[in-house]
């Protein structure tokens, strides 16, 4: 009887053994948990940018859609986004509290280029997963040093690199006038610009004018502009001042080849205000869809878009240019989730991150793939400039390759 | 030469800008002695009350006129409620209850608006006028409709019993009282008349900057500067004051020390004058005799 | 109102509820998570800002809507003094100090003239026109122009204190608590000596303290310099902790955040200067618990009503407060 008995429990303790580690296949760091995924976000609610807050709204919508379609591998996302009204120091202690108290997952998708400057250090040695930054700043690419860091936007300088040789190409003897918002994001389209024209910068480069975010109006820098005699404009500028730059260029009567940074290219948002009529043959850079464009009326990720915005952010505009960008990045993060399976440590999804291949996010262009390798975090590294008809914008050329 | 002019002219412009907003600041100021912080988010709230209207399908100059007696009855409110139960306070915590209102006005704002650009209209013709490129219809226009302001304002200050009341009850509310002017409803009176100015203000101002609720921050700063030059209770010096900042601004930008320092360089300008015309250029100095 | 609070210096009650306090305090952060140790240590900063901006404000009747400047070049002395020279942490301070004094002083000379609403503006355009300056592509070499400047957060020189775990975060409490107690017990020599008497007899009777023999420009100056380190001093020790120093972060909302923390916590009156930091340092959080879509709204509302039921600021209400329940025997 004995020796039955004991037969018996070892067949079922073997049995058990081999069923325990399938089952221990979950792994979890704080923050996940077989019901919840913690996601920490910062987003300027107030202060100067609050116009991005759009973004984090967006993205609440998204992911509360999400959890009532039963989440990501039927976990909920508990998406806390803080306001730090574009303050460093308060970005600063915004993230202590959502890392320390609130024992999120991940960072996802936290904004500007000073807020994540001041915390990028802090993520990388707590090594919490600093993803998809709303900032298109060069310095997040750089996996050596920053392991946990990763941003979402392409490269300011590379777009900015992008556009002087496009004028190299096109307009070799362009006078180039530039208008620069005096801040990182200024600088930094500023600096790829310059590089991308080269040795020739100097001598093409014949009027620059910068503006603070707390000034007006930028009348005064486009008369002085357009009195340098420039025939070529490079207008980096957020996009209030994009809007009263491209109604103030055609109200002076100056009419040169104007090229318009990628944030401001919302047709929603920008050009419309401004006057389309004012916006015809703009030159920018698009990846994302925009809602006014009537390309994807008929586009699901579109039609989901604008249902979703309807019923949980009524307040928000289809066109504005934020909300589908809020919108792609929501999609990429959990994309990202779905790979990492049940294997939610922060090291699994950073590891995710790092190795995307060719993927399309719904939200982006088609044809604008994300990819990612352990050595090189840029996301986005072809880049398609597009050209204002008054209506849409018109794609011109093949995507570029950019690094 | 031709861009030095245009500069100028462009300064005329925004000086416009920062002069309608002054004209607001001195009114609240001549019947309240309080520079009020919060005219500008008032200037802005009033000018959403005329978007949404103009959204709602109401023709322009009727909105126009339904907001300016919008504006005038949301100021009076604001004192009685708000301002009035700390008018014997000392002046520090006026301030405080100022901020209080700015940031207020300024977060319900943006809840019921967003902080979306938004496009306004302008009463006035779209082509530049006689086919020049200097300055806009509108601009021209905004500065018109300004300098009528000042004109009625200089007028009922100076001419008229109510004006002169008014004063009375802010240099002196005591001895008004024994005069028989109601001095709280001076008050509340001269709060309905700074919010309706500013709503102009806000009106003129907003096809320029396009609105959001973040509109009238920078503005503010010059405004105040600019009636602060021309004399805080001199309704022409704070409208001269704000051209002459507007081209100052611009001129310094332009041509002395670039966009990066010109509030800085103007500022400080500003101050040198005041060291020297401590009242302003046209403001009245009051001598005390101990 | 005046530097004699209703207490008798004689009687041990203050001192015995000081030093009360001043356990607590060091107790503080072995009982709290280390995020809350930070922001305690951020209020002890806007408590020592705001000591500097009462000696200006309360005792010497001047007015500055500007004071975040102060809190910025403090900061940036800090920062370039640990980046560029390789500094240690606490040196930095003393000279934070001493230059804010000469600035403070510099400014204070010719801004006297100005008086009231024009005083203001003068501190307002010195608010404004830091970030610019800040920003100036000549001076980029110094202050890192629009990317600021990232600092390496020190670490604590003891593992262990009294067998009690230190971390980056608690030693740096107890750094920042200590240089508080220096500061306060500097403001509190200052108001209740000579220099404090000269401040408000100028504040009360400009023209009777100048008859009496006052150097009445030298003491606003020197009021201005003083004020002016105190808030250099906070300055640096917030770029410590926070370890990262940039334009954006000395907003002109910053110096109004200050004022409005100096009125709501009591203007003349030291431990006004404590609750004041703790109210602009909590007020704006639980607004935002309270309502996520307009909680500057909550805060705008909640000034106002702070200033409708203590004029005279907390720390005015609970001076009343603790008349009502000991009257006093005079």
């Amino acid at each position: 009887m004995k020796k039955r008995q004991f037969a018996l429990s070892a067949l079922c303790l073997s049995i058990l053994a081999f069923a325990l580690p399938a089952t221990a296949q979950k792994k979890y760091d704080t923050g996940a948990s077989d019901t919840e995924i913690k996601i920490g976000q910062t987003m300027p609610y107030s202060g100067p940018a609050s116009a991005y807050g759009t973004i984090g709204k967006v993205q609440a919508a998204y992911f509360k859609q999400l959890n009532e379609q039963g989440g990501v591998n039927g976990r909920k996302i508990n998406f806390i986004s803080l306001d730090d009204g574009y303050s460093p120091p308060k970005t600063v202690e915004m993230v202590r509290r959502l890392v320390e108290q609130d024992e999120v997952l991940l960072m996802m998708g936290t904004l500007g280029t000073p807020s994540n400057t001041a915390i990028h250090k802090y993520m990388n040695a707590k090594k919490v997963p600093h993803m998809f930054l709303a900032t298109g700043a060069s310095k997040w690419n750089d996996p050596q040093n920053f392991p946990w860091t990763i941003g979402f936007n392409p490269n300011y300088n590379s777009e900015g690199k992008l556009y002087g040789q496009h004028i190299l190409a096109t307009k070799p003897n362009a006078k180039i006038a530039v208008l620069v918002q005096n801040d990182d994001y200024g600088k930094d389209y500023f600096n790829g610009f310059k590089d991308g024209l080269g040795a020739k910068a100097a001598s093409m480069i014949v009027a620059q004018a910068s503006y603070e975010v707390t000034d007006p109006t930028i009348d005064s820098q486009i008369v002085t502009l357009k009195g340098s005699g420039a025939d070529t404009f490079f207008n980096i500028t957020t996009p209030k001042f994009a809007a009263q730059a491209i109604r103030k260029v055609d109200e002076v009567g100056w009419k040169p080849t104007h090229y318009l940074n990628q944030v401001s290219a919302s047709v929603g948002s920008v050009l419309k205000p401004a006057g389309l009529d004012k916006a015809v043959g703009v030159i920018s850079m698009l990846y994302v869809k925009e809602g006014a464009d009537s390309r994807w009326d008929n586009d699901p990720t579109m039609k989901d878009f604008k249902a979703l915005i309807k019923k949980y952010a009524p307040e928000v505009s289809p066109d504005d240019g934020n909300a589908t960008y809020g919108y792609a990045v929501a999609q990429m993060m959990v994309h990202v989730l779905k790979q990492a399976g049940d294997n939610l440590t922060r090291e699994n999804i950073m590891k995710q991150a790092a190795n995307i291949k060719d993927f399309q996010v719904p939200m982006v262009l088609p044809g604008v793939l994300a990819s990612t390798a352990p050595n090189d975090f840029a996301l986005f590294q072809t880049m398609q400039l597009v050209k204002f008809d008054g209506k849409n914008w018109v794609e011109f050329g093949k995507p570029v390759s950019v690094r | 030469m031709e861009t030095f002019i245009h500069q100028v002219i462009a300064g005329i412009a925004t000086g416009g800008v920062y002069a309608s907003l002054a004209l607001a600041l001195v009114m609240i100021y001549q019947s309240t002695h309080h520079i009020n912080f919060a005219q500008g988010e008032i200037a802005m709230f009033a000018t959403y009350m005329a978007w949404t209207l103009i959204n709602a399908g109401v023709s322009y100059w009727l909105a126009f006129v339904c907001t300016i007696l919008l504006a005038f009855a949301l100021g009076v409110l604001i004192q009685r409620i708000i301002i009035q139960p700390v008018e014997k306070a000392p002046v520090l915590n006026v301030v405080v209850v100022f901020i209080g209102l700015l940031v207020i006005l300024n977060s319900i704002a943006g809840w019921v608006f967003t902080y979306t650009i938004k496009s306004f209209p302008s009463p006035f013709p779209k082509e530049p006028p006689f086919g020049l490129h200097f300055i806009s219809s509108h601009e021209l226009g905004s500065i018109g409709v300004t300098l009528v302001l000042l004109v009625m304002l200089y007028g009922f200050f100076k001419f008229t019993p109510l004006g002169l009341a008014m004063r009375a009850a802010a240099q002196n509310p005591d001895s008004s009282r024994l005069v028989g002017i109601r001095v709280g409803w001076m008050l509340a009176l001269g709060w309905g008349l700074a919010a309706a100015i500013g709503s102009v203000a806000g009106m003129m101002i907003a096809p320029v900057v396009f609105l959001e609720p973040n509109m009238m921050s920078g503005i503010l700063l010059y405004a105040f500067a600019a009636a602060l030059v021309g004399g805080i209770d001199s309704p022409g010096g704070a409208v001269l004051g704000g051209f002459i900042v507007g081209i100052l601004e611009n001129i310094l930008g332009a041509y002395v020390i670039g966009t990066e320092l010109k509030l800085s360089v103007a500022l400080v300008l500003i101050i040198v004058v005041l060291t020297i015309k401590p009242a302003g250029l046209f403001g009245k100095v009051i001598v005390s005799r101990v | 109102m005046s530097t004699s609070t209703a207490s008798n210096p004689s009687t041990p009650l203050p001192w015995i509820r000081l030093v009360l306090g001043l356990i607590a305090a060091c107790a503080l952060p072995f009982f709290i998570s280390n995020y809350h140790v930070f922001q305690a240590s951020m209020v002890l900063t806007y408590a020592i800002a705001l000591v500097g901006l009462n000696i200006l404000i309360g005792y010497s009747g001047q007015i500055s809507l500007g004071h975040g400047a102060f809190l910025a070049i403090g900061a940036y002395t800090s920062a370039i003094l640990m980046d560029k020279v390789d500094m240690p942490y606490w040196m930095t301070i003393p000279i934070a100090a001493a230059i804010c004094l000469a600035v403070g002083f510099l400014f204070g000379l010719p801004a006297l003239r100005l008086e009231g609403h024009y005083l203001a503006l003068a501190t307002f355009a010195l608010a404004v026109s830091l970030p610019q300056l800040l920003k100036f592509k000549h001076l980029e070499f110094l202050t890192g122009g629009v990317q600021g400047i990232v600092i390496m957060k020190p670490e604590p020189p003891w593992e262990m204190l009294f067998g009690l775990k230190l971390n980056s975060d608690r030693w740096l409490y107890f750094f920042t608590l200590a240089v508080t107690v220096v500061m306060f017990v500097i403001g509190w020599n200052l108001i209740r000596g000579r220099v404090g008497r000269a401040l408000i007899a100028i504040r009360d009777q400009p023209i009777a303290a100048a008859s009496m023999g006052i150097n009445t420009p030298l003491y606003k100056s020197l009021a201005f310099g003083v004020s002016a380190m105190f808030t250099g001093v906070a300055g640096a020790l917030s770029a410590i902790l926070v370890a990262f120093v940039a334009p954006d972060s000395f907003t002109v909302f910053l110096s109004i955040t200050l004022m409005v923390g100096m009125v709501i916590g009591g203007v003349t009156s030291l431990p006004g200067a404590l609750y004041g930091a703790i109210f602009i340092q909590f007020i704006p959080n639980i607004a935002d618990q309270i309502s996520k879509a307009a909680p500057w709204a909550i805060y705008g509302v909640m000034l106002i009503l702070f200033m409708y039921t203590m004029p005279t600021g907390i720390a005015g209400a609970l001076r009343l407060i603790g008349q009502k329940i000991r009257p006093s025997p005079n």
